[in-house]
């Protein structure tokens, strides 16, 4: 079973119709990606922490999911100041920490958990079932809707197994060092992982195919057009394109 | 249908698992319209495989397979067999994955192109029929093991199937939960397969008790005499068991 625990709510962004969000959240995180300006930067982020206020997520499970970009970061950060070229900002022993280094660093972790933030708000809070309908809705073909949707749906299958396994060798005592037998388990760990997340997704859709499913995804949600929509679409657009003002005013 | 009311025919179907032995081999059946049977048989003796095989989610390597007097063997044949037979998995979470428990039991209507409030009302019966009217925006993943059995099974009942295939539905339920499910069972209009360990629930909710033994279906009509060793208390004095 799938868990999506931002998906029931009420807050003004979870009766957003969801065309409308994908469309906003797919807007700013593009521009986000491109943008290099960090004031430009800072603000989507603030943006992206308001769309969470505003979408109430909870913080626990909102931190839990920004763990995940956390490892990859922290990799950024040990590799990218001290391979860069240019101008060093610091010298420990024989390593140089460079200027453009950490400012690459800076921009990745922001874009990062801004465009991370902005998906768990506008995206995450609806189901899966009504993503694939706004999106069949948007006239996205429908293999891409597919592929899209399923890919989503397996990595909560594969955590949600990865928790299973953790727990299962836990109880039994493990605790992981640098022993052979630690690797060993952690290499059966992960083969176990990818074998039973598949049978797993696989007998989910087998169940989908027993009851009918033939590759359109339908909703019980309903969407009535409204002045809100309108609003927070129009607020929305106004802030993508205040970023995308702020960055080109940083060129010249 | 076919004119003898025969719903399901199998004839010397054969199956493996990917570089298995045969779990199923040259295995023959007919289920009639109005049949209840049921079946018990030992873990990994291949009743969830039979079920999957009969909705075309495994194929056979060989043999036939007739459903409502119609030969299947695309996947394009058995579309209609699921619409027109539920199954319920043996693992309830495989099942449910809609967050709530409305959306889930809608999400076969809808498959099928009822409207949204066609769906919803023929959802709002089948959960009050099976006693969990106020369920409707539970979070499925919320739900206890028995609560989630009965959602899946108001999942597979709001497809309006004509046939019920059972895979272990009293798996993990309590004494009153199973005697709820056994009244909902015989009250229904529909015939159906059950497999079950339990020897009391399939008596219930069956008339004849099938079992599969290497591969293949059989009538389990007679009493065995059987040994077997049981622990109890007292139980070094000699003693009786009737
Ligand atoms: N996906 C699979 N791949 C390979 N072998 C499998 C697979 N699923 C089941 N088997 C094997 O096929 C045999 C029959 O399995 P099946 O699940 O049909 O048994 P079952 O009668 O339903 O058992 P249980 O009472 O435990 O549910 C078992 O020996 C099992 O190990
Ligand atoms: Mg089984």
């Amino acid at each position: 079973m799938i868990q999506e625990p931002f998906a029931a709510g009420s807050s003004l962004i979870h009766r957003l119709d969801p065309r409308f969000r994908i469309v906003l959240v797919s807007a700013f995180s593009i521009v986000v990606a491109i943008s290099n300006h960090i004031p430009a930067l800072l603000s989507a982020l603030a943006v992206s922490i308001v769309l969470a206020a505003m979408a109430r997520l909870n913080l626990k499970e909102v931190l839990k999911r920004l763990r995940v970009v956390f490892w990859f970061l922290l990799l950024i950060w040990v590799v990218l100041p001290l391979t860069f070229e240019g101008n060093s900002l610091y010298r420990v022993g024989p390593f140089t920490i460079t200027e453009p280094g950490v400012l690459l660093s800076i921009r990745i972790t922001i874009k990062s958990t801004t465009i991370l933030l902005a998906l768990m708000a506008m995206i995450l809070t609806m189901t899966i079932v009504t993503t694939g309908h706004a999106l069949n809705l948007l006239h996205l073909p429908e293999k891409i809707v597919h592929l899209l949707l399923m890919t989503y749906r397996y990595i909560f299958v594969i955590e949600q197994e990865y928790q299973r396994l953790l727990t299962a060798i836990k109880i039994r005592g493990f605790r992981s060092d640098t022993s052979i037998h630690s690797y060993r388990t952690f290499a059966y760990l992960i083969g176990m992982l990818f074998v039973r997340a598949s049978t797993r997704a696989q007998r989910v859709h087998h169940a989908m195919l027993c009851r009918g499913f033939r590759g359109r995804f339908y909703t019980l949600a309903r969407f009535k057009p409204s002045v809100r929509n309108w609003v927070f679409s129009i607020l929305m657009a106004g802030v993508t394109a205040g970023l995308i003002v702020m960055e080109i005013n940083s060129y010249g | 249908m076919d004119k003898n009311g025969v719903i399901i025919q199998l004839e010397k179907v054969c199956f493996a698992y990917h570089g298995g032995n045969n779990v199923i081999d040259e295995l023959d059946l007919t289920f009639h319209q109005g049949d209840r049977l049921g079946i018990i048989a030992p873990n990994g003796s291949g009743k969830t495989t039979l079920f999957h095989i009969i909705m075309g989610l495994l194929k056979p390597c060989s043999g036939k397979i007739e459903i409502f007097g119609r030969p299947v063997q695309k996947e394009k044949d058995f579309h209609s067999v699921r619409r027109r037979i539920g199954l319920l998995f043996q693992d309830a979470d495989d099942q449910l994955f809609s967050p709530t428990v409305l959306e889930d039991v809608a999400f076969g209507p809808l498959n099928i192109g009822k409207s949204k409030e066609e769906a919803i009302s023929i959802s709002r019966r089948i959960l009050d029929f099976l006693g969990l009217s106020g369920f409707e925006d539970r979070v499925t993943f919320k739900l206890s093991g028995g609560e989630k059995r009965f959602v899946s099974l108001a999942a597979v009942l709001a497809m309006e199937p004509a046939v019920l295939l059972l895979d272990e539905p009293t798996a993990g339920l309590d004494g009153h939960t199973k005697a709820k499910l056994i009244e909902v069972l015989t009250g229904l209009d529909l015939p159906y397969i059950v497999i079950s360990h339990e020897y009391d629930f399939i008596t219930a909710v069956t008339g004849q008790i099938y079992t599969i033994e290497n591969g293949k279906i059989f009538l389990d009509e007679e009493l065995h005499v059987h040994q077997h060793e049981h622990v109890h208390r007292m139980g070094k004095q000699p003693h009786k068991h009737i």
